[in-house]
This record gives structure tokens, sequence and C-alpha cells, in this order.
């Protein structure tokens, strides 16, 4: 492509194009693909046998459960509240607008330990709330609830992020069009405005969801790191690789690899299939 | 730890799960003698620990756990919870639900008392020995053979020398490394010289972890350092663990290092667990903790178990807390609060 849009350049730059690719591909080796197989390497160290029996050791099961649980709540949330944001953004003019387009950048902009901190704050024990929750024996902090709450934060954006764009570039004829022939607001969500969006929230949805299972920060804040109880499936990585087991932290890592490698592949397989329909800024 | 309750729990999206709080709640419907739910009724205990613990308790939980079913019929479920303890004294702070709390020293649980009001600030006479069921002690890890010929507290301050210890702000363990070698530079030379030792010891301190487990990974696993200031038992389970490729040096005197138990009253109040919760601490102090204690290097208190594990552990001159720093709550006022000594002498 920078060949064809650049004609006049001279003979001699173009033939660095190919020494170009191969250092890019031997950083992606050296950055991406060796930690990778050095998770599998040292998952396998001990054997298939050794391999298996670290991942169906009780706290790493509880730490996958609980990993899952915490996604399942979080990504579907997450979920309904990106696309109201930007169904509100995208298709309305409001006071304010810009301040909200900030607001749901902000957890891409602090620290994740900023957003476990403030859960802290609020709800734990010495926290603005702490008492009240005490007396009513609400637990939130170092239980699940505060780790839905810290992904929740952490992974706030992706939808909304994924979506306001493709939807901006949509405009809103024609769920005014819709509105004119007498359908419902409702109706014309269902009807027009969601099939236009499906695969471009499919994409926000995955992107959210491989954060949320592979959040490790801001989880680590509000867990406790009780064992089989609050550890997610990052932090129970942590917890064997100081235990020295390095065997069962790396198997509990390659289950997070796996996870990421299936959301790329899916992600490909969206782009390839969808590119049309994904937002303009995604075809690269 | 929970694996039956978790394991036999299909995933659920349900208010208890959301909760997370039924871990004991949720089995006592399933035993079949209805009748004897009351006297039998399931109980957790939360012990909140400091880092070098975790294989410890792993044992010992798994011993009181027999051992209380065995007298009480009770079943019990025993959950752990690591890390540095000072950290770890702040989550309790914050709201972590520990019935007890095992951390590396008193200054850590006096904060509990101080800040959260979980248990009186005369907790410490509430079990016999400083309500520690087992002391310990700061000894030199180096690599095999000893290449730098470290001995003594000297040798660590010598240029080129990589010394490894955690941060003492987070760490129980890096605190009792601190004071100890305090105390052997102040026996020659006084405060002064202390402090001065001390601020070139720290300038060989190439990383400073948060807990003394990090610490032990930074120097056995990614090797870097040449001398770590470790927990004794810390050490001889490094060798454990990865082998011999390292020699554990005793210097000429370090510290008793006294790491306490206490009941965590308020907590343990709220969950009904008093009486599961002080038969834990007191099971500590029994021959059967004391003979485990004394298997993972801890040094027992208990006579018997300290008589026939007496050639495990080198006798070497200790200072104690009270003796040579006035106790902890002077020691940390002193060394480790903000603007404390470490911190105008460390200057990263």
């Amino acid at each position: 492509m920078t060949a064809a849009a650049i004609p006049t350049r001279r003979r001699r730059d173009l033939n660095l194009a190919p020494l170009m690719i191969l250092a890019s591909a031997a950083v992606m080796a050296g950055l991406i693909l060796m930690p990778l197989v050095v998770v599998f390497h040292d998952a396998l160290a001990k054997g298939v046998g050794a391999y298996f029996a670290a991942l169906k050791e009780p706290d790493a099961l509880a730490a996958v459960r609980l990993t899952l649980l915490v996604a399942a709540i979080s990504v579907p949330l997450n979920a309904v509240f990106g696309v109201s944001a930007a169904w509100a953004i995208s298709k309305f003019e409001f006071r304010g607008k810009s301040v909200l387009l900030t607001l749901i950048d902000m957890p891409f902009s602090i620290s994740p330990v900023v957003s476990g901190l403030v859960w802290v704050l609020l709800f734990g024990a010495q926290g603005l709330f702490g008492t009240w929750l005490i007396d009513h024996d609400v637990k939130i902090i170092f239980a699940t609830p505060g780790l839905v709450l810290a992904t929740i934060l952490v992974t706030f954006p992706f939808v909304a992020r994924e979506l306001i764009p493709l939807m901006q570039q949509q405009g809103a004829d024609e769920e005014a069009a819709a509105l004119t022939l007498g359908a419902s607001g409702l109706t014309t969500f269902w009807r027009v405005t969601l099939p236009n969006i499906k695969w471009a929230l499919l994409y926000g949805v995955l992107l959210c969801n491989a954060r949320a299972m592979g959040e490790f920060g801001a989880v680590s804040v509000v867990s406790g790191h009780i064992r089989g109880l609050t550890n997610t499936l990052p932090l129970h990585v942590e917890v064997l690789y100081n235990d020295y087991d390095s065997v069962g932290a790396f198997s509990a890592a390659s289950v997070l690899a796996g996870l990421g490698i299936l959301t790329l592949v899916l992600k490909s397989v969206l782009e390839w299939r969808h590119s049309g329909e994904l937002s303009a800024n995604r075809k690269h | 730890m929970t694996q039956s309750h978790t394991l036999s729990r299909p995933l659920s999206l349900s208010r208890r799960g959301l909760l997370a709080s039924g871990a004991g709640a949720g089995t006592a419907a399933l035993l079949p003698a209805a009748a004897l739910a009351q006297a039998l009724k399931p109980a957790t205990l939360l012990n909140v620990s400091y880092d070098p613990t975790r294989e410890l308790y792993k044992e010992v939980n798994a011993a009181f756990a027999a051992y209380w079913k065995g007298r009480t019929g009770q079943v019990l479920t025993l959950q752990q919870s690591h890390g540095g303890s000072g950290k770890q004294a702040r989550s309790v702070i914050d709201g972590l639900q520990a019935d007890v709390v095992t951390l590396a020293l008193a200054a850590d649980i006096d904060e509990i008392a101080a800040r959260a009001k979980l248990l009186p600030a005369n907790w410490q006479s509430r079990l016999p020995n400083n309500s520690t069921p087992y002391t310990s002690t700061i000894v030199f890890l180096v690599r095999k053979g000893n290449p730098w010929k470290i001995r003594d507290w000297p040798d660590l301050i010598k240029p080129g020398i990589g010394v490894i210890t955690p941060n003492p702000k987070t760490s129980g363990g890096a605190r009792w490394a601190y004071l100890a070698a305090y105390q052997a530079a102040a026996k020659t030379g006084g405060d002064a010289a202390a402090q001065a030792y001390l601020t070139k010891l720290f300038k060989n301190v190439p990383v400073l972890d948060t807990g003394a487990r990090g610490s032990t990974t930074t120097f056995a696993q990614r090797k870097i350092g040449d001398v770590l200031l470790s927990w004794e038992n810390e050490a001889f389970l490094t060798i454990d663990e990865f082998g011999p490729n390292f020699d554990i040096v005793y210097p000429s005197s370090s510290i008793l290092a006294e790491p306490p138990v206490a009941l965590v009253d308020k907590n343990v109040d709220r969950h009904g667990t008093r009486t599961v919760a002080t038969g834990y601490l007191n099971f500590l102090y029994s021959p059967r903790a004391q003979e485990i204690i004394a298997r993972h290097h801890f040094r027992p208190r208990d006579p018997a178990a300290a008589a026939k594990y007496a050639s495990a552990f080198k006798q070497i001159p200790l200072v104690t807390i009270d003796g040579a720093f006035g106790g902890w709550k002077q020691a940390q006022a002193t060394h480790f609060a903000d603007g404390g000594v470490f911190d105008r002498i460390y200057k990263p």
C-alpha cells in the first residue's frame, strides 16, 4: 500500500520494505510469541498429567469459577450501559454530552490501583459507608461484589467506545424514518438500531470480556486474597507463583492465555466477516 | 479451604453466590442430621497471615480441622490469606473479615487495635509467651559456596554486594531484618554508627519487594542479588524447594523475632466463631501443632518439641525487641513511621 501511495520515492527506499517486515516480525516473535510459548512450556514442564492435576486443584477451579462469575455479571451490565450511552450520545443532542464522553473514557486513563482503591475508600470498614455496611452485615470489599465493582469500573469504556463512532457514522436517519412510519421507540431500537450495530456490539463485548477476565490490578486491591474464595484466575496465578508452584502458576496462566487467544480468533473472524458493519476506524 | 463446598456448587448467579458470604451456611442445609445441626453447624474461620507461613498454616489447618471434628463433631472450613504483614493488617482494618490474625510482628496487630478497634489494646497478654506460639530469627541466605564470603553484618555493606530484603514499610520480615542489622551495628558504635551502617546497607539493595515471599522469589528464582536477609524458616524452605543451590549463613548476632497471633474480637463475635477461633489459637501451642511448627523450620515454644529439634536451629546471640528497642510501639514510631529513621536513611 505504501509503495502505491508514494510512486515518486526512489527504489532504494522501497527495498527497505522486506527488512522492516522482518524487523517487525522479529519484535512480534520476541515480545509476544516467546512469552506465550514460555507459558505453555513451563505449564507442561512436568508433563501433561501434572498440568491437568494443577487445573483440577480445588483452589484453581474456584478461581476459574469466580473469574467466570465476575465476567458474567460485569460484561452484560457494561453491554447494557455501553449501548445506552452510545445510543444517547450518537442519536441525541443534549447538554453535558462531552462531559459524559470524557467520563466514559476515564477508566482508560486512571491506574487500575485507583479503580480498586476508590471502592475500598467508599465501602471499606474505614470508608464512607463502612459502618453502615458492617452494621447490616453487607460484604462488598474483600468479597465478590467488590471484585465485580472493580471489574465494571475498569471495563466500563469498552462497549461504548466501540459503538459510538459507528452509530455516529450511521446517523439517526433510519430511526427517524421508523418513527415517522409509526414505530414505537422500543420497536425502533430492536428492529432498526440493534441490527445495525450487532457485530460492533459483539466486538465490544469480546474486548470487554477479555479485560474483565484478565484484570489484575484493580481486583488485587479489593480481593483480600482469601484462597479458594476471593482469588480470581490472575490473582491465583500470582499466589501459586509465590508458593513456588510454577507448574500450577503457568497452568492457570495458560488458561488465561487460552481465553485470550480465543478472543483474538473470534475478533479476527468478526473483522473478516463483518468488517463493513464494524466501526469505520476499526478497519485497518 | 472451601474445596468440598465450592466443588459441589455449580456456577450460579444466585444472590448467595453474589454475596459470597454463605460459605458455611450453604452446606448446613445439606447435612442429614438436621436435628444436630444447631450443635454441629459447620463454621468457617479466616486466618489472615503474613507471607512465609503459607505452607505452615496449610498443614496446621488440616490438623486442626481433624482435631476439632474429632472433639466437637463440628465441620470446619479454614481459609487463609497471605501477604506482607503490614499490607494484611491494612486489609483487616479496611474490613477483611479475619477471625484470627497471625502476623509477623506485634506492631501490625497494634495498628488493627488502634485504628479499627477490632480487638483490645492488651491483646498480646491474652495468650502465653507474648501471644507468640513460635519464634524465628533473621539469617543470611547466600548462593552455594558463598562466593562473596559473606559471614557477618559488616560484609553486607561492601561495595558491589547485592542485598535483597523486602520493604520495611509493608513487610514484617523486613522490619525484623532492619532491626537485626541495626542492633549489630549499634553494639560497637551506637545509634550514629547504626544509621550510617544502614544507609550503606540500603544502598546495596537493588529492589524492595512488598513481602518476604516476593524477596525470596527475586533472590532464588530471578537470581538477583548476592545475599537475602531472610526469615530463618524461609531460608530453610528455599533450600527445600530449590535444592542445594544456597547456603545459610548465621551472623554473629541477630534478633529474636516473635510473630504473634490474636483473636479479632469484633469479627468473631459478628461471625459467632469465638469458641472455634479460641480453640484454633490454643491449638497452636499444643504438642501436635508445635511439632508441625518445628518441621516448618520455625522455633517451637514447647520444650519437648524444642528439645527434639534442637539440632535444627543454631544457637546464636539474639537480642529482643523489648531489650534493644524498648518494645514494638517505640521501635515502630522511631524507625518505621512516616519521617522515621528508615525514611531518612533510604534514598532510592
